[in-house]
């Protein structure tokens, strides 16, 4: 499924219609999505013999992934519900190498083993008829067997649980506040999404995993019918790796300042609340003088620039021109790399890949190929060191084992590399965000993600902001709008001058992260602290039409 | 299988029809044949084909709706599908824009199905990328191409007599050629619902050019230029703009057509005025659905049965038309104007070549990346030039230039028009080459 057609599905985007029958699976009634799936024992059966024919047809490998994919959104506007779509998809996607060759056939509703084997076969035959065209023999890095082995996102509380009554209650209260505190219209969404992922490889491993994602979002939009300008402001949540708990809020969940920001916790109410008093006060708000400023950034911003700037250009798979007709390739070239003294970003700058991180969207126990999930390093002290790899890949960079980044967004998709949590270190110095502030004599103090835009080798970029305040000897003064900032990443993470300690280490993320042809998507979390950039470029995206 | 005839659709939905105890019932049924290949670094990486039937059932009770799908065909399942969408809209809560379904239509006659295109085998996909990869090969060249094929029909029907069915195909291909040093880069992409007219080799001839041509680029100071935008590039700004003429998001105020103290800017001359956009699902050259409202490509998926028809959006720079949801056209007393499936700028007669000949100092674009909306209410939109840019001077393409970032909006940009070459098929769109005076470049990029 296409980012665009999620955000057509959530009312987001413009002239959106409320039609069900997306390419998600099918339409069920939400009871099914707590129906349990396959008995393990029957899933493991069922792989067996999809493993077994595929050896049979000469395959030197196999793996087999088993997959029930359910999926609930409520979409509401005002004081409407628009939408609510529950949705499951099961099927098994096999993936061979026969004659050095990547081979991939699925079926859907597969349950019997005739079935599995008929996959198989389909895979092999495409592995061998694709071979034909090779011009170098997949090399895959060794990856033990685990047995029979299980995985379950560590969540208190199943979203599919709830009942929808409970959750279009709270996004009808969160409209109300939008509307009673000055906004003209508001959109919101709740994005529930649960994966059951069995994967089985001629390595010898059965491993079973229960994945869960949740985003609620909203976008509020006040209007001066007056000047007839109009202004939104977003929710300030993130999408996270956990259950409806992260809609439990604490108060030791909440990071006050100019405005109110989540960590583990999402209050969806208090923050309707403000977005339409800073969505009516970005009506009037000051329109920024282009020029140099230094950058204070959130991690509900942060998140954003992380994951284009480091996250995609380090792809491997990117590296390599496996992605140059769309995507694009990358500046962080291997020659770079092999180096060892190219320096991404300053020496305030680690940053680091992380499948592990608890409530996280990358968080898994082993990808889709069955490796075991890791931590590692990317940029350290500044110098890059790392790329994300998968077990094909892991041979160019001179490791002996996959970073384990694989991972296909259906059964019926074959999986490839995608990013792992991508995240800046929290700095080593006790650093708060006011003392941070204190410091900077012309600044502008940016909160939430916004437009966004990047080259095809990952050099250039320009990014907005949801809340932009402007920062004169040490104080915020006051909001500004039509603020974009561009730079280079080399340079951008160069000018990085100072980073706020753990206690402000926060998780952002994206939902629908766009990669490969046809698309793939994938859900990713991009860990920050406040961070302070010195001088950037900033333009002003005022016009007149 | 998958491609059901018109009787073999009537007959599945007459009988899912007929299971029905609902106040109101409509079924999609649709089925589809896709296949790809992917190549990068001169080589396939992967290749694959899949088929899909579906059967999409909406009950209403009242102004409650649920849907349920399905991919089984026997009269059990249907029945079941049938009695789970009902279940689903007792549950749901009511939708007060619900707006009842329509009567029987009469759907105009489209040709959009091409058995070349339908005939695709995975030896035909193999062959376009041996094609395209063979003389980059010999030139030292790398290769990366995708190509994709889809033969399908749509079929759709409701419990007040409405029925349509459409069979169509497509196919889209694009190619970037890359030099072996990584200093150029070129592109082309091409689609068309007839495989025939597709040369992947002539395509790849154009990318293998341009990528030549691309290497050692110059860098220009950022600032405004002379563009010629040729169809590729133009197109993607122009879908943003035809992706934003939703009558209710102007109405409530939140959209570029808006206006100062209420009411929309429909009726005014917002640009050029040599500037005509409409649609038409008839023209031969991008044939589009009979039926839409929610199947055009600005409007979501699925289809609520109204036809299709040939609109005009703009007329000599007026703004002429807008697309309504059907309760939104209802509550206005408006007919409710359906999104359209693709759009017809009309052009003049020169060719891309004419363009760059009366260009005394420009840029020529290729082709537009990451293009992503700055402000909704001027339609700015940031993105960067990509795979062959270059610097124009009298008359001549001098040498490439580096990449630019720019801040442009296409309503600035169409009333900046300079000359308009002969449109041709972007996207499913007809587009011609826009020579754009004051384009604005806010930086560089040292991106190939």
């Amino acid at each position: 499924m296409k980012r665009r057609d999620f955000i057509q599905l959530a009312g987001l985007g413009t002239g959106a219609f409320m039609l069900p029958g997306l390419a998600m699976g099918r339409n069920v009634a939400p009871e099914a999505l707590l129906a349990p799936g396959l008995d393990v024992a029957v899933k493991k059966r069922l792989a067996d013999a999809a493993l077994n024919a595929a050896k049979a047809k000469g395959a030197s490998y196999a793996d087999v992934r088993i997959g029930r994919y359910l999926n609930q959104f409520v979409v509401t506007r005002e004081n409407k519900v628009q939408n609510i779509v529950n949705t499951e998809s099961y099927g098994v996607g096999v993936r061979v190498i026969a004659n050095g060759c990547w081979g991939f056939a699925a079926v859907v509703d597969a349950k019997n083993e005739a079935q599995m084997a008929k996959a198989a076969e389909d895979a092999v035959a495409i592995a061998k008829a694709n071979s034909k065209l090779m011009k170098e023999p997949v090399q895959l890095a060794p990856q033990k067997g685990f047995g029979e082995v299980s995985w379950k996102a560590p969540i208190k509380k199943n979203a599919f649980e709830v009942p929808i009554q409970e959750k279009v209650d709270l996004l009808l209260a969160v409209n109300n506040a939008a509307m009673t505190n000055g906004a003209n219209y508001v959109n919101s969404v709740m994005f529930q999404v649960n994966e059951q992922k069995y994967f089985a490889s001629t390595d010898g491993s059965y491993i079973d995993q229960d994945i869960h994602r949740i985003f609620p979002q909203f976008n509020v939009t006040a209007i001066d019918p007056k000047s007839g300008k109009f202004q939104t402001r977003n929710a300030l949540s993130a999408p996270m790796g956990m259950g409806y708990d992260y809609l439990q809020t604490n108060p030791s969940d909440k990071v006050t300042g100019i405005t109110t920001r989540y960590n583990k916790g999402y209050d969806m109410l208090e923050d309707a609340t403000s977005a339409a008093q800073q969505a009516k006060e970005k009506l009037t708000a000051k329109s920024v003088e282009a020029g140099k400023y230094d950058l204070i950034l959130d991690p509900s911003h942060l998140w954003l620039t992380i994951h284009e700037s480091v996250g995609h250009p380090l792809e491997l798979d990117r590296v390599l021109g496996y992605e140059a007709n769309f995507a694009g390739t990358s500046f962080a070239t291997l020659d770079k790399w092999q180096s060892k003294n190219f320096q991404y970003g300053s020496k305030e700058v680690n940053l680091v890949a992380d499948k592990l991180q608890v409530g996280s969207l990358g968080a898994v126990g082993w990808d889709d190929e069955g490796v075991n999930t890791k931590k590692w390093d990317l940029v350290k002290d500044g110098v890059l060191v790392n790329y994300q790899a998968t077990r094909d890949q892991a041979h160019i960079i001179g490791e002996k084992e996959s970073h384990g980044c694989s991972y296909a967004d259906s059964w019926s998709s074959v999986q490839f590399q995608r990013m792992p949590n991508v995240s800046l270190a929290a700095g080593k110095t006790p650093l708060s965000v006011e003392d941070m502030i204190k410091d900077v004599k012309k600044g502008i103090y940016i909160i939430g993600d916004g437009s966004f835009s990047i080259d095809q080798q990952r050099y250039n970029f320009q990014f907005g902001g949801q809340l932009f305040y402007e920062v004169k000897d040490g104080k915020i003064v006051g909001m500004l709008n039509d603020v974009a900032y561009q730079s280079n990443t080399q340079e951008f993470w160069n000018s990085c001058s100072q980073v706020c300690d753990d206690r402000d280490y926060r998780l952002g993320g994206s939902f629908f992260d766009g990669k490969g042809q046809p698309s793939q998507s994938s859900a990713v979390s991009h860990g920050s602290s406040t961070t302070r950039f010195n001088g950037v470029n900033v333009i002003n995206t005022a016009r007149k039409i | 299988m998958a491609i059901l005839t018109k009787e073999e659709a009537k007959k599945i939905i007459d009988k899912v029809l007929a299971y029905s105890k609902a106040d109101e019932m409509s079924v999609g049924l649709s089925g589809s044949r896709t296949g790809n290949i992917r190549y990068a670094r001169n080589s396939v990486s992967t290749s694959g084909e899949t088929t899909n039937l579906s059967l999409a059932v909406t009950a209403v009770f009242g102004k409650k709706s649920g849907t349920s799908t399905i991919n089984e065909f026997d009269d059990a399942s249907l029945e079941k599908t049938v009695r789970r969408a009902e279940e689903i809209a007792k549950l749901a809560p009511d939708n007060p824009e619900y707006v009842p379904m329509l009567g029987p239509q009469k759907y105009l006659d489209i040709n959009s199905f091409s058995e070349s295109t339908a005939g695709i085998t995975p030896d035909y996909r193999a062959q376009a990328a041996f094609d395209s990869i063979d003389p980059c090969v010999k030139k030292n060249l790398t290769a990366a191409g995708y190509l994709e094929d889809t033969t399908g029909f749509s079929a759709i029907g409701n419990s007040k007599g409405l029925f349509g069915y459409n069979k169509s195909t497509s196919i889209d291909f694009s190619i970037t050629v890359r030099t072996a040093d990584g200093k150029g880069s070129g592109y082309a992409a091409r689609d068309f619902n007839d495989a025939s007219k597709l040369s992947a080799k002539s395509a790849t001839e154009v990318a293998m050019q341009k990528a030549l041509a691309s290497s050692e680029a110059k860098a220009l100071e950022p600032g405004k230029y002379t563009v010629i935008l040729e169809p590729t590039a133009a197109v993607d700004l122009l879908q943003n703009m035809m992706g934003s003429m939703d009558a209710r998001n102007a109405e409530e105020g939140r959209s570029f057509l808006g206006k100062k103290g209420g009411g929309t800017r429909l009726g005014e001359k917002l640009f050029d005025e040599r500037v005509t956009i409409y649609s038409d699902p008839q023209n031969l050259e991008i044939p589009g659905s009979p039926f839409g409202g929610g199947g055009g490509r600005f409007g979501g998926g699925g289809s609520d049965g109204r036809p299709q028809e040939k609109v005009v959006w703009v007329e000599k720079g007026v703004v002429k038309n807008m697309y309504y949801s059907r309760y939104w056209a209802e509550k206005k007393g408006v007919k409710a104007i359906a999104p359209p499936s693709g759009f017809i700028f009309e052009g003049g007669t020169q060719s891309l070549a004419d363009l760059i000949k009366g260009t005394e100092k420009g840029i020529l674009v290729t082709r537009l990346w990451y293009i992503r909306a700055v402000d909704p209410q001027t339609l700015l939109y940031t993105g960067l030039t990509r795979d062959g840019t270059f610097y124009i001077e009298n008359g001549k393409i001098k040498h490439p230039v580096k990449n630019f970032r720019f801040n442009e909006s296409p309503v600035i940009m169409l009333n900046n028009l300079e000359a308009m070459g002969k449109p041709m098929r972007a996207s499913g769109n007809l587009v011609p080459p826009l020579k754009i005076r004051d384009f604005t470049f806010t930086s560089l990029s040292d991106a190939v």
